[in-house]
Protein backbone atom coordinates (compact mmCIF):
# COMPACT_ATOMS: atom_id res chain seq x y z
CA UNK A 1 0.00 0.00 0.00
CA UNK A 2 2.38 2.76 1.42
CA UNK A 3 4.69 1.17 -1.95
CA UNK A 4 2.12 3.05 -3.95
CA UNK A 5 1.90 6.20 -2.20
CA UNK A 6 4.86 8.07 -3.85
CA UNK A 7 3.91 10.75 -6.58
CA UNK A 8 5.88 9.30 -8.98
CA UNK A 9 4.45 5.38 -8.56
CA UNK A 10 1.22 6.83 -8.93
CA UNK A 11 1.98 8.56 -12.13
CA UNK A 12 3.97 5.70 -13.87
CA UNK A 13 0.89 2.77 -12.63
CA UNK A 14 -2.11 5.56 -13.89
CA UNK A 15 -0.61 6.49 -16.75
CA UNK A 16 -1.25 3.03 -18.68
CA UNK A 17 -4.89 2.55 -17.06
CA UNK A 18 -6.59 6.07 -17.88
CA UNK A 19 -6.68 5.69 -21.85
CA UNK A 20 -8.56 1.70 -21.18
CA UNK A 21 -10.48 3.49 -17.76
CA UNK A 22 -11.48 6.57 -20.60
CA UNK A 23 -12.68 4.32 -22.81
CA UNK A 24 -14.44 2.21 -20.85
CA UNK A 25 -16.05 4.80 -19.03
CA UNK A 26 -17.45 6.06 -22.45
CA UNK A 27 -18.53 2.38 -23.61
CA UNK A 28 -20.27 1.93 -20.31
CA UNK A 29 -22.35 5.53 -20.00
CA UNK A 30 -23.26 4.76 -23.76
CA UNK A 31 -24.61 1.02 -23.55
CA UNK A 32 -25.97 2.46 -20.09
CA UNK A 33 -28.00 5.70 -21.65
CA UNK A 34 -29.14 3.27 -24.75
CA UNK A 35 -30.55 0.73 -22.05
CA UNK A 36 -32.04 3.00 -19.66
CA UNK A 37 -33.33 5.41 -22.42
CA UNK A 38 -34.42 3.23 -25.12
CA UNK A 39 -33.33 -0.40 -24.64
CA UNK A 40 -35.91 -0.93 -21.48
CA UNK A 41 -39.08 -1.31 -20.72
CA UNK A 42 -41.80 1.23 -19.42
CA UNK A 43 -42.65 1.77 -15.94
CA UNK A 44 -46.58 -0.05 -15.11
CA UNK A 45 -47.38 2.75 -12.65
CA UNK A 46 -44.65 5.76 -13.66
CA UNK A 47 -44.01 5.41 -17.29
CA UNK A 48 -41.40 6.98 -18.75
CA UNK A 49 -40.33 8.59 -15.29
CA UNK A 50 -38.56 5.69 -14.04
CA UNK A 51 -35.92 6.61 -16.55
CA UNK A 52 -34.73 9.60 -14.73
CA UNK A 53 -33.91 6.58 -12.05
CA UNK A 54 -31.24 5.40 -13.90
CA UNK A 55 -29.34 8.63 -13.26
CA UNK A 56 -30.51 9.72 -9.60
CA UNK A 57 -29.24 5.94 -8.44
CA UNK A 58 -26.15 5.91 -9.86
CA UNK A 59 -25.79 9.63 -8.73
CA UNK A 60 -26.78 8.83 -5.50
CA UNK A 61 -24.25 5.58 -5.13
CA UNK A 62 -20.88 8.08 -6.57
CA UNK A 63 -22.06 10.52 -3.67
CA UNK A 64 -22.23 8.13 -0.93
CA UNK A 65 -18.95 6.65 -2.51
CA UNK A 66 -17.00 9.71 -3.11
CA UNK A 67 -17.68 10.98 0.75
CA UNK A 68 -16.35 7.57 1.76
CA UNK A 69 -13.74 7.28 -0.18
CA UNK A 70 -12.85 11.21 0.77
CA UNK A 71 -13.46 10.02 4.29
CA UNK A 72 -10.82 7.00 4.08
CA UNK A 73 -8.41 9.11 2.02
CA UNK A 74 -8.70 11.71 5.15
CA UNK A 75 -8.32 9.46 7.47
CA UNK A 76 -4.85 7.58 5.66
CA UNK A 77 -3.29 11.78 5.37
CA UNK A 78 -3.74 11.67 9.05
CA UNK A 79 -3.08 8.49 10.23
CA UNK A 80 0.31 7.81 7.71
CA UNK A 81 0.48 11.58 6.48
CA UNK A 82 0.81 10.27 2.69
CA UNK A 83 0.16 13.97 1.11
CA UNK A 84 -0.90 11.80 -2.19
CA UNK A 85 -3.76 10.85 0.19
CA UNK A 86 -4.40 14.35 0.45
CA UNK A 87 -4.53 15.31 -2.97
CA UNK A 88 -6.87 11.96 -3.83
CA UNK A 89 -9.14 13.52 -0.81
CA UNK A 90 -9.42 16.98 -2.11
CA UNK A 91 -9.49 15.85 -6.20
CA UNK A 92 -12.46 14.13 -4.50
CA UNK A 93 -14.59 16.64 -2.92
CA UNK A 94 -16.05 18.89 -6.19
CA UNK A 95 -16.59 15.14 -8.28
CA UNK A 96 -18.92 13.94 -4.84
CA UNK A 97 -20.41 17.12 -4.32
CA UNK A 98 -21.28 17.36 -8.35
CA UNK A 99 -23.04 14.06 -7.74
CA UNK A 100 -24.79 14.50 -4.50
CA UNK A 101 -26.38 17.89 -6.15
CA UNK A 102 -26.89 15.92 -9.63
CA UNK A 103 -28.89 13.40 -7.47
CA UNK A 104 -31.02 15.73 -5.85
CA UNK A 105 -32.16 17.66 -9.06
CA UNK A 106 -32.98 14.56 -10.85
CA UNK A 107 -34.80 13.35 -7.38
CA UNK A 108 -36.56 16.79 -7.52
CA UNK A 109 -37.66 16.31 -11.06
CA UNK A 110 -38.98 12.96 -10.97
CA UNK A 111 -41.30 13.50 -7.94
CA UNK A 112 -43.03 16.48 -8.84
CA UNK A 113 -44.48 14.33 -11.52
CA UNK A 114 -44.62 11.21 -9.10
CA UNK A 115 -45.51 12.54 -5.56
CA UNK A 116 -46.80 16.13 -6.90
CA UNK A 117 -43.71 18.28 -5.18
CA UNK A 118 -40.30 19.37 -5.84
CA UNK A 119 -38.99 18.82 -2.65
CA UNK A 120 -40.43 16.65 0.56
CA UNK A 121 -38.43 17.50 4.07
CA UNK A 122 -38.00 13.60 3.76
CA UNK A 123 -35.46 12.14 6.11
CA UNK A 124 -33.68 10.25 2.78
CA UNK A 125 -33.66 13.70 1.04
CA UNK A 126 -32.92 15.96 4.24
CA UNK A 127 -29.26 13.67 5.01
CA UNK A 128 -28.76 13.76 1.34
CA UNK A 129 -29.19 17.79 1.51
CA UNK A 130 -26.68 17.94 4.76
CA UNK A 131 -23.70 15.85 2.88
CA UNK A 132 -24.17 18.06 0.28
CA UNK A 133 -23.59 20.96 2.81
CA UNK A 134 -20.43 18.50 3.87
CA UNK A 135 -18.81 18.72 0.62
CA UNK A 136 -18.98 22.60 0.82
CA UNK A 137 -18.10 22.97 4.26
CA UNK A 138 -15.07 20.47 3.14
CA UNK A 139 -14.04 22.47 0.35
CA UNK A 140 -14.50 26.05 1.82
CA UNK A 141 -12.26 24.74 4.86
CA UNK A 142 -9.67 23.49 2.79
CA UNK A 143 -8.72 26.50 0.63
CA UNK A 144 -9.13 28.76 3.61
CA UNK A 145 -5.39 28.78 4.85
CA UNK A 146 -2.99 29.98 3.49
CA UNK A 147 -0.86 26.93 3.84
CA UNK A 148 -2.89 24.36 1.82
CA UNK A 149 -1.10 21.46 4.36
CA UNK A 150 -2.48 22.96 7.07
CA UNK A 151 -6.37 22.81 4.69
CA UNK A 152 -5.80 19.33 4.39
CA UNK A 153 -5.57 18.28 7.61
CA UNK A 154 -8.31 20.30 8.93
CA UNK A 155 -10.48 18.79 5.80
CA UNK A 156 -9.20 14.99 6.45
CA UNK A 157 -10.78 16.03 10.18
CA UNK A 158 -13.70 17.18 9.38
CA UNK A 159 -14.45 14.52 6.72
CA UNK A 160 -14.21 12.06 9.32
CA UNK A 161 -16.88 13.80 11.36
CA UNK A 162 -18.92 14.10 8.91
CA UNK A 163 -18.68 10.72 7.92
CA UNK A 164 -21.54 9.85 10.82
CA UNK A 165 -23.97 11.57 7.98
CA UNK A 166 -22.87 8.37 5.50
CA UNK A 167 -25.25 5.28 7.49
CA UNK A 168 -28.06 8.04 8.40
CA UNK A 169 -28.27 8.54 4.39
CA UNK A 170 -28.31 4.66 3.87
CA UNK A 171 -30.33 3.60 6.38
CA UNK A 172 -32.76 6.55 6.76
CA UNK A 173 -35.37 5.17 4.32
CA UNK A 174 -35.81 1.98 7.12
CA UNK A 175 -35.46 3.85 10.21
CA UNK A 176 -37.81 6.76 9.53
CA UNK A 177 -41.33 6.49 7.49
CA UNK A 178 -40.13 8.27 4.65
CA UNK A 179 -41.85 9.09 1.37
CA UNK A 180 -38.79 7.96 -0.20
CA UNK A 181 -38.99 4.13 -1.49
CA UNK A 182 -36.92 1.85 0.61
CA UNK A 183 -33.64 0.11 -0.66
CA UNK A 184 -34.50 -2.12 -3.58
CA UNK A 185 -30.71 -3.34 -4.87
CA UNK A 186 -28.90 -3.61 -2.08
CA UNK A 187 -30.89 -6.04 0.38
CA UNK A 188 -31.14 -8.81 2.67
CA UNK A 189 -33.11 -10.90 -0.01
CA UNK A 190 -31.86 -9.75 -3.01
CA UNK A 191 -33.21 -7.15 -5.20
CA UNK A 192 -36.19 -6.12 -5.83
CA UNK A 193 -36.32 -4.68 -8.84
CA UNK A 194 -37.05 -6.90 -12.49
CA UNK A 195 -34.15 -7.73 -14.30
CA UNK A 196 -34.79 -5.66 -17.54
CA UNK A 197 -34.35 -2.22 -15.58
CA UNK A 198 -31.10 -4.02 -13.30
CA UNK A 199 -29.26 -4.43 -16.82
CA UNK A 200 -29.59 -0.41 -17.25
CA UNK A 201 -29.32 0.55 -13.65
CA UNK A 202 -25.65 -2.01 -13.33
CA UNK A 203 -24.21 -0.36 -16.63
CA UNK A 204 -24.91 3.31 -15.54
CA UNK A 205 -22.89 2.24 -11.62
CA UNK A 206 -20.52 0.68 -13.12
CA UNK A 207 -19.66 3.83 -16.13
CA UNK A 208 -20.23 6.45 -13.00
CA UNK A 209 -17.97 4.78 -10.78
CA UNK A 210 -15.51 4.51 -13.88
CA UNK A 211 -15.79 8.12 -14.94
CA UNK A 212 -14.94 9.03 -10.93
CA UNK A 213 -11.97 7.25 -11.42
CA UNK A 214 -10.55 8.95 -14.48
CA UNK A 215 -11.61 12.62 -13.01
CA UNK A 216 -10.02 12.05 -9.91
CA UNK A 217 -6.65 10.46 -11.82
CA UNK A 218 -6.64 13.65 -14.28
CA UNK A 219 -7.00 16.03 -11.34
CA UNK A 220 -4.74 14.31 -9.12
CA UNK A 221 -2.32 14.35 -12.23
CA UNK A 222 -2.90 17.81 -12.30
CA UNK A 223 -2.01 18.69 -9.08
CA UNK A 224 0.94 16.65 -8.98
CA UNK A 225 2.19 18.76 -11.87
CA UNK A 226 1.15 22.00 -10.65
CA UNK A 227 3.03 21.26 -7.33
CA UNK A 228 5.84 19.88 -9.02
CA UNK A 229 5.39 23.44 -11.27
CA UNK A 230 5.62 25.57 -7.68
CA UNK A 231 8.55 23.46 -6.62
CA UNK A 232 10.87 24.17 -9.68
CA UNK A 233 9.32 28.00 -9.53
CA UNK A 234 11.25 27.91 -6.29
CA UNK A 235 14.05 25.90 -6.58
CA UNK A 236 15.03 28.72 -9.69
CA UNK A 237 14.78 26.51 -12.68
CA UNK A 238 12.70 28.64 -14.37
CA UNK A 239 15.30 31.68 -14.35
CA UNK A 240 15.56 33.85 -17.67
CA UNK A 241 19.10 32.56 -17.80
CA UNK A 242 18.95 28.84 -17.16
CA UNK A 243 17.75 26.08 -19.34
CA UNK A 244 15.60 23.84 -18.10
CA UNK A 245 16.72 21.00 -17.36
CA UNK A 246 14.30 17.79 -18.42
CA UNK A 247 11.92 16.06 -15.74
CA UNK A 248 12.81 12.99 -14.27
CA UNK A 249 10.85 10.94 -12.53
CA UNK A 250 12.96 11.62 -9.39
CA UNK A 251 11.88 15.45 -9.72
CA UNK A 252 8.18 14.75 -8.43
CA UNK A 253 9.08 12.42 -5.68
CA UNK A 254 11.45 15.67 -4.44
CA UNK A 255 8.59 18.13 -3.50
CA UNK A 256 6.58 14.90 -2.22
CA UNK A 257 8.89 14.03 0.28
CA UNK A 258 10.01 17.63 1.28
CA UNK A 259 6.58 18.14 2.09
CA UNK A 260 6.42 15.08 3.54
CA UNK A 261 9.17 16.09 6.08
CA UNK A 262 7.88 19.03 7.13
CA UNK B 1 -8.03 16.90 37.38
CA UNK B 2 -6.56 20.25 39.03
CA UNK B 3 -6.05 21.23 35.39
CA UNK B 4 -9.47 20.61 34.28
CA UNK B 5 -10.48 22.80 37.25
CA UNK B 6 -8.04 25.43 36.54
CA UNK B 7 -8.86 26.13 33.02
CA UNK B 8 -12.86 26.00 34.07
CA UNK B 9 -11.94 28.63 36.67
CA UNK B 10 -9.93 30.24 34.45
CA UNK B 11 -12.72 30.73 31.30
CA UNK B 12 -15.63 31.39 33.71
CA UNK B 13 -13.47 33.69 35.34
CA UNK B 14 -12.55 35.97 31.66
CA UNK B 15 -16.02 35.39 30.60
CA UNK B 16 -17.77 36.69 34.11
CA UNK B 17 -15.03 40.01 33.86
CA UNK B 18 -15.72 40.71 30.45
CA UNK B 19 -18.85 40.63 31.31
CA UNK B 20 -20.78 41.25 28.00
CA UNK B 21 -20.35 38.42 26.07
CA UNK B 22 -22.93 36.15 28.06
CA UNK B 23 -25.30 38.62 27.84
CA UNK B 24 -24.81 39.32 24.18
CA UNK B 25 -25.64 35.71 23.27
CA UNK B 26 -29.41 35.63 25.73
CA UNK B 27 -29.47 39.25 23.48
CA UNK B 28 -29.48 37.73 20.12
CA UNK B 29 -31.39 34.94 21.03
CA UNK B 30 -33.87 36.59 22.12
CA UNK B 31 -33.65 39.35 19.28
CA UNK B 32 -33.49 36.49 16.42
CA UNK B 33 -36.76 34.94 18.15
CA UNK B 34 -38.69 38.25 18.16
CA UNK B 35 -37.68 38.49 14.65
CA UNK B 36 -39.99 35.66 13.78
CA UNK B 37 -43.62 37.28 14.45
CA UNK B 38 -42.67 39.85 12.45
CA UNK B 39 -41.89 37.31 9.54
CA UNK B 40 -44.99 35.11 10.02
CA UNK B 41 -47.54 37.58 11.04
CA UNK B 42 -48.84 37.92 14.73
CA UNK B 43 -51.17 35.31 14.75
CA UNK B 44 -51.42 33.41 17.85
CA UNK B 45 -51.90 29.65 16.42
CA UNK B 46 -49.33 29.99 13.96
CA UNK B 47 -47.26 30.82 16.66
CA UNK B 48 -47.78 28.45 19.48
CA UNK B 49 -47.64 26.14 16.34
CA UNK B 50 -43.93 26.79 15.40
CA UNK B 51 -42.88 28.20 18.91
CA UNK B 52 -40.39 24.98 19.16
CA UNK B 53 -38.81 25.03 15.92
CA UNK B 54 -38.06 28.97 16.04
CA UNK B 55 -36.68 28.64 19.66
CA UNK B 56 -34.26 26.04 18.93
CA UNK B 57 -33.06 27.60 15.64
CA UNK B 58 -32.22 30.91 17.59
CA UNK B 59 -30.90 28.53 20.26
CA UNK B 60 -28.57 26.86 17.82
CA UNK B 61 -27.49 30.35 16.03
CA UNK B 62 -26.72 31.88 19.47
CA UNK B 63 -24.31 28.92 20.17
CA UNK B 64 -22.86 29.34 16.92
CA UNK B 65 -22.32 32.49 17.24
CA UNK B 66 -20.36 32.55 20.34
CA UNK B 67 -18.00 29.15 19.45
CA UNK B 68 -15.65 32.13 18.43
CA UNK B 69 -14.60 32.66 21.47
CA UNK B 70 -13.72 29.48 23.05
CA UNK B 71 -9.91 29.15 21.47
CA UNK B 72 -9.73 32.29 19.21
CA UNK B 73 -8.63 34.51 22.32
CA UNK B 74 -5.98 32.02 23.06
CA UNK B 75 -4.71 31.62 19.89
CA UNK B 76 -4.02 34.81 19.05
CA UNK B 77 -2.22 35.36 22.64
CA UNK B 78 -0.27 32.22 22.48
CA UNK B 79 -1.48 30.87 25.48
CA UNK B 80 -3.76 27.97 23.28
CA UNK B 81 0.14 27.01 22.23
CA UNK B 82 0.85 26.52 25.76
CA UNK B 83 -1.93 24.45 26.78
CA UNK B 84 -1.40 22.30 24.24
CA UNK B 85 2.55 22.00 25.60
CA UNK B 86 1.16 21.62 28.84
CA UNK B 87 1.46 17.94 30.97
CA UNK B 88 -2.03 18.12 31.32
CA UNK B 89 -3.99 15.97 28.97
CA UNK B 90 -4.87 18.43 26.37
CA UNK B 91 -8.24 16.57 25.81
CA UNK B 92 -8.97 17.61 29.70
CA UNK B 93 -8.59 21.07 29.17
CA UNK B 94 -10.76 21.19 26.14
CA UNK B 95 -13.24 19.61 28.11
CA UNK B 96 -13.17 22.00 30.50
CA UNK B 97 -12.97 24.69 28.04
CA UNK B 98 -16.03 24.13 26.45
CA UNK B 99 -18.02 23.37 29.89
CA UNK B 100 -17.13 26.82 30.66
CA UNK B 101 -18.72 27.70 26.96
CA UNK B 102 -21.92 26.16 27.50
CA UNK B 103 -21.82 27.59 31.53
CA UNK B 104 -21.96 31.44 30.27
CA UNK B 105 -23.53 30.34 26.66
CA UNK B 106 -26.57 27.14 27.37
CA UNK B 107 -27.12 27.45 30.84
CA UNK B 108 -28.71 31.16 29.84
CA UNK B 109 -30.12 30.23 26.95
CA UNK B 110 -32.35 27.53 28.81
CA UNK B 111 -33.03 30.17 31.21
CA UNK B 112 -34.54 32.22 28.31
CA UNK B 113 -36.22 29.68 26.61
CA UNK B 114 -39.33 29.78 28.73
CA UNK B 115 -39.67 33.38 28.48
CA UNK B 116 -39.70 33.41 24.92
CA UNK B 117 -42.18 30.50 25.25
CA UNK B 118 -44.35 32.12 27.03
CA UNK B 119 -44.29 35.00 24.18
CA UNK B 120 -44.86 32.63 21.50
CA UNK B 121 -48.04 31.92 23.18
CA UNK B 122 -46.48 27.79 23.27
CA UNK B 123 -48.73 25.51 25.48
CA UNK B 124 -47.28 25.30 29.22
CA UNK B 125 -47.47 21.21 28.71
CA UNK B 126 -44.34 21.89 26.61
CA UNK B 127 -42.07 24.03 28.90
CA UNK B 128 -40.94 20.75 31.28
CA UNK B 129 -39.81 18.79 28.01
CA UNK B 130 -38.40 22.47 26.51
CA UNK B 131 -35.56 22.50 29.23
CA UNK B 132 -35.14 18.95 29.25
CA UNK B 133 -34.31 18.86 25.95
CA UNK B 134 -32.43 22.21 25.95
CA UNK B 135 -30.24 21.06 29.07
CA UNK B 136 -29.35 17.38 26.78
CA UNK B 137 -28.71 19.68 23.59
CA UNK B 138 -27.06 22.28 24.11
CA UNK B 139 -24.05 20.49 25.68
CA UNK B 140 -24.26 18.57 22.72
CA UNK B 141 -24.52 22.27 20.72
CA UNK B 142 -20.86 23.48 22.76
CA UNK B 143 -19.03 20.19 22.19
CA UNK B 144 -19.61 19.94 18.61
CA UNK B 145 -19.42 23.38 17.93
CA UNK B 146 -15.60 23.29 19.74
CA UNK B 147 -14.31 21.14 16.90
CA UNK B 148 -15.67 23.37 14.28
CA UNK B 149 -13.96 26.28 16.33
CA UNK B 150 -10.87 24.50 16.28
CA UNK B 151 -10.46 23.46 13.08
CA UNK B 152 -11.25 27.32 11.32
CA UNK B 153 -7.98 28.19 13.81
CA UNK B 154 -5.51 30.37 11.73
CA UNK B 155 -7.89 30.40 8.65
CA UNK B 156 -9.44 33.23 6.29
CA UNK B 157 -13.10 34.06 7.39
CA UNK B 158 -13.23 32.28 9.93
CA UNK B 159 -16.62 33.34 11.32
CA UNK B 160 -18.47 32.69 8.41
CA UNK B 161 -16.97 29.14 7.67
CA UNK B 162 -17.55 27.71 10.75
CA UNK B 163 -21.00 28.19 10.31
CA UNK B 164 -21.09 26.06 6.93
CA UNK B 165 -18.76 23.68 8.94
CA UNK B 166 -20.78 23.22 12.05
CA UNK B 167 -24.41 23.94 11.24
CA UNK B 168 -25.13 20.59 9.57
CA UNK B 169 -23.46 18.84 12.43
CA UNK B 170 -26.36 20.26 14.63
CA UNK B 171 -28.87 19.45 12.84
CA UNK B 172 -29.58 16.00 14.33
CA UNK B 173 -30.11 17.94 17.89
CA UNK B 174 -32.57 20.33 15.82
CA UNK B 175 -34.34 17.66 14.75
CA UNK B 176 -34.57 15.62 18.42
CA UNK B 177 -34.90 18.61 20.00
CA UNK B 178 -38.00 20.46 18.10
CA UNK B 179 -39.40 16.76 18.00
CA UNK B 180 -39.60 16.16 22.02
CA UNK B 181 -41.30 19.20 22.17
CA UNK B 182 -43.91 18.50 19.41
CA UNK B 183 -44.32 15.52 21.14
CA UNK B 184 -44.88 16.88 24.42
CA UNK B 185 -47.39 19.45 22.96
CA UNK B 186 -49.54 16.66 21.33
CA UNK B 187 -49.65 14.93 24.49
CA UNK B 188 -47.39 11.67 23.36
CA UNK B 189 -44.36 10.41 25.42
CA UNK B 190 -41.22 12.85 24.18
CA UNK B 191 -39.09 9.68 26.10
CA UNK B 192 -37.85 8.41 22.83
CA UNK B 193 -36.86 11.84 21.28
CA UNK B 194 -34.97 12.54 24.75
CA UNK B 195 -33.21 9.05 25.09
CA UNK B 196 -32.02 9.83 21.49
CA UNK B 197 -30.88 13.29 22.80
CA UNK B 198 -28.63 11.69 25.40
CA UNK B 199 -27.40 9.02 23.17
CA UNK B 200 -26.08 12.15 21.06
CA UNK B 201 -24.85 13.71 24.12
CA UNK B 202 -22.77 10.88 25.39
CA UNK B 203 -21.30 9.94 21.88
CA UNK B 204 -20.40 13.75 21.28
CA UNK B 205 -18.32 13.98 25.00
CA UNK B 206 -16.97 10.73 24.63
CA UNK B 207 -15.49 11.63 20.96
CA UNK B 208 -15.46 15.61 20.61
CA UNK B 209 -12.93 16.33 23.04
CA UNK B 210 -9.93 14.01 21.35
CA UNK B 211 -11.30 15.33 17.48
CA UNK B 212 -10.74 19.03 19.11
CA UNK B 213 -7.98 18.25 20.49
CA UNK B 214 -6.42 16.96 17.27
CA UNK B 215 -7.36 19.95 15.92
CA UNK B 216 -6.09 21.97 17.98
CA UNK B 217 -2.66 19.98 17.93
CA UNK B 218 -3.01 21.04 13.85
CA UNK B 219 -3.45 24.50 14.37
CA UNK B 220 -0.24 25.01 16.55
CA UNK B 221 2.13 22.92 14.24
Amino acid sequence: MHRFAKPSVFLKFTAPILPWLSVLTVILIAAGLYFSLIGSPVDYQQGHTVRIMYIHVPAAWMGLFCYVGMAICGAMSLIWKHPLADICARATAPVGATFTALCLITGSLWGEPMWGTWWVWDARLTSMLILLFLYLGYMALVNAFDDPERGSKAGSALALVGAVNVPIVKFSVDWWNTLHQPASIVRMDGPAIDPSMQLPLALMILGFTCYYLVVLILRVRLELNERRIRALHLSGMFDEHSTPAPPTEQSYDAGHNAEAKQ
Amino acid sequence: MTGFLAILQRDLRLALRQGADSVMVVAFFIVTTTLFPFGVGPEVNILARIASGVIWVSALLAAMLSLERVFQADYEDGSLELLTLSPVSLELLILGKVLAHWLTTGLPLIIAAPLMAVMLNMDQDGFAILMIAMLLGTPALSLIGAIGAALILGARRGGVLVSLLVLPLYIPVLIFGAGAVEAALLGISATAQLQIMAAILLLTLAAAPFATAHAVRQAME
